[in-house]
C-alpha cells in the first residue's frame, strides 16, 4: 500500500504542477495514470506542437513543457503508478480515501486531486456489433505479450505506425498475419510501411487494402471469424484466432464516472475557490472541471492548482495554519529543505 | 454572414446563420448551435468527434496531411468524409450541406 498525502489522477500537465504546489506547503503526492509515461494529453496527442500561452514561454513543444514540468518538480520525488486506471474509490475507517488501481495497486491520503482531463485515454474501438463479446476472447486492443501469438492466425487492422510495427513484429511470430486497411496508402514511418509492402510482395503478410472488418464471429470459447469488406473482393470470412484492431487511443472519463461526483456534460462540477468537488476532499482541476467562466486552458489549469492545494493542506494539517510564502523569498535553498522535509 | 445546411443524426435538416469574419470553424459553429458535436481535441485534427459528410459540390480547402491522417484512424468514414474544425468559414462555403457522421469513440 502506498500511503502520501494527495492522491492526483491524472499526470498530465496540471496533475504534475500541482506536485510543485503542494511540494511547496510540505504536501506529498503520488500520481495515477494510465499512460505509461507522463505528460497526458502533450505527449499522448500533440507533443510536436508548439504551445504559446504559457505565461514567460513565448512558444513550447508540448514535450517540452511536460520535461520542464517533470524538472521542476523533481525536488519534491513524487510517487507515479503509470499505465495504470484508477478503479476504484473508498473511505477507509481512518476517514482516509483509498483508491485502487486496475493492477491492484492501493493508495491511501486524506486528499484525491482529479487532474484527469477529458479522461484515460483507451484505444478507440471500431464500430463493430458483438466485438464487446470477443473482448480478451480473441480481440485484443494493445499487444502485451507478442508470445499470445506464436503459431496463431491474427488480423491487424489499422493503416498507421502501431499496426505497420506489431505486423512487422508479430510475422516471425504468428503463424499468419493479416494487415487490413481501409485506404490504399499507410500514413507511418516510410521505412515501416516499405518493409510491410516487401513482406506482402513475399506472401508473408496478407495485405488487404480499401477493405474492413465488418464483422466477428465466434461462440462461447471466443473468436473464430472475421467478416471482411473489400472493394476488390466484396464480403468474405476468414478464420482467425486473434483480432487486433489499431485506432490509436480515445480519452474516456471512465470508472470517475461512477464515484458519485456532480458532472455536467461539460466535466465535474467544482466549487469556487478552491475547486472542491461536492464530495468533501475530492478536488478537479484543469480540463476535468467545470464551473462558470471555466476555461480549458494549461494556464488555468495552474492557478486552480495552486489555489487548490490551499484548501487540500486544511484537511491534511486540520490544526495547522498556513503561512504563504513566495518562491523568491525562500530561494532554492528553502525550496530543497522543503523537499528534503517530505 | 453565409447560410450552412447540416443534417443531424436524426435526420432532420437545419440551415444555419454563419459568420465568415469570426475565423470559425464548421466545429466551433456545430457548438455554437449546440449541435452533440464534442470538438474533444479543440480543432486540432486529432479526434474525429467533428466528422461531417459533404453533401454538396461546395469548392472546400484541401484536406491537409493531418486530416488525413486522423480520417484514417476514424469510423464511418467515406469519399465524403471531412473534420469539421479544418473547414474555416468563408464566402465561398455559402449553401454548403453537411451531414454530421455518426457518433464514435
Amino acid at each position: 500500500m502506498i500511503q502520501t498525502d494527495l492522491i492526483i489522477i491524472g499526470a498530465g500537465p496540471v496533475g504534475l504542477f500541482t506536485v510543485f504546489e503542494a511540494g511547496l506547503l510540505k504536501l506529498r503526492c503520488h500520481l495515477i495514470d494510465i499512460l505509461p509515461q507522463p505528460g497526458g494529453q502533450l505527449n499522448e496527442i500533440y507533443p510536436k506542437k508548439p504551445i504559446y500561452d504559457i505565461p514567460g514561454l513565448p512558444s513550447i513543444l508540448a514535450k517540452d513543457l511536460t520535461t520542464n514540468l517533470l524538472e521542476q518538480i523533481q525536488p519534491f520525488d513524487p510517487g507515479f503508478s503509470l499505465g495504470e486506471r484508477a478503479e476504484t474509490l473508498e473511505k477507509t475507517d481512518e476517514g482516509e480515501w483509498q483508491i485502487t488501481t486496475n493492477e491492484g495497486t492501493v493508495v491511501r491520503g486524506k486528499v484525491v486531486v482529479l487532474a484527469a482531463g477529458l479522461g484515460s485515454f483507451e484505444p478507440r474501438k471500431p464500430p463493430i456489433p458483438g466485438l464487446p463479446r470477443f473482448e480478451g476472447k480473441g480481440v485484443d486492443y494493445f499487444v502485451k505479450d507478442p508470445e499470445k501469438y506464436r503459431d496463431k492466425d491474427i488480423l491487424i487492422a489499422g493503416g498507421g505506425d502501431s499496426a505497420l510495427d506489431w505486423t512487422l513484429d508479430l510475422v516471425d511470430i504468428a503463424r499468419s498475419v493479416t494487415l487490413v486497411h481501409r485506404r490504399t496508402e499507410f500514413r507511418g514511418a516510410p521505412d515501416s510501411i516499405e518493409k510491410m509492402l516487401k513482406l506482402a510482395e513475399a506472401g508473408r503478410v496478407n495485405l488487404r487494402r480499401n477493405a474492413q472488418v465488418t464483422d466477428v464471429l465466434g461462440d462461447d470459447d471466443g473468436l473464430k471469424q472475421v467478416i471482411i469488406s473489400s472493394e476488390e473482393f466484396g464480403e468474405f470470412g476468414q478464420d482467425i484466432d486473434y483480432f487486433i484492431p489499431l485506432f490509436g487511443l480515445t480519452p474516456k472519463l471512465g470508472p470517475i464516472e461512477n464515484w458519485g461526483l456532480e458532472t455536467t456534460k461539460e466535466g465535474i462540477r467544482v466549487s469556487l475557490p478552491y475547486y472542491e468537488t461536492n464530495v468533501p476532499g475530492i478536488f478537479a482541476v484543469g480540463d476535468s472541471n467545470t464551473y462558470e467562466g471555466k476555461l480549458k486552458l494549461i494556464l488555468c489549469g495552474f492557478h486552480e492548482a495552486t489555489l487548490m492545494v490551499q484548501r487540500a493542506f486544511q484537511y491534511i494539517h486540520p490544526d495547522k495554519k498556513l503561512s504563504f510564502k513566495y518562491t523568491t523569498v525562500m530561494g532554492e535553498q528553502g525550496l530543497l529543505q522543503k523537499a528534503q522535509s517530505l | 454572414m453565409i447560410q450552412i445546411n447540416i443534417v443531424d443524426r436524426e435526420g432532420v435538416e437545419h440551415t444555419l446563420e454563419a459568420p465568415t469574419d469570426m475565423h470559425m470553424n464548421i466545429m466551433e459553429l456545430c457548438k455554437a448551435y449546440e449541435f452533440p458535436v464534442k470538438g474533444t481535441c479543440g480543432g486540432m485534427a486529432m479526434c474525429s468527434t467533428c466528422h461531417v459528410y459533404v453533401l454538396s459540390d461546395t469548392p472546400l480547402p484541401e484536406m491537409g496531411a493531418e486530416e488525413e491522417e486522423m480520417l484514417d484512424q476514424a469510423f464511418f468514414v467515406d469519399a465524403r468524409s471531412r473534420l469539421g474544425c479544418q473547414l474555416m468559414i468563408n464566402e465561398a462555403m455559402d449553401g454548403l450541406q453537411l451531414q454530421l457522421a455518426p457518433e464514435s469513440d
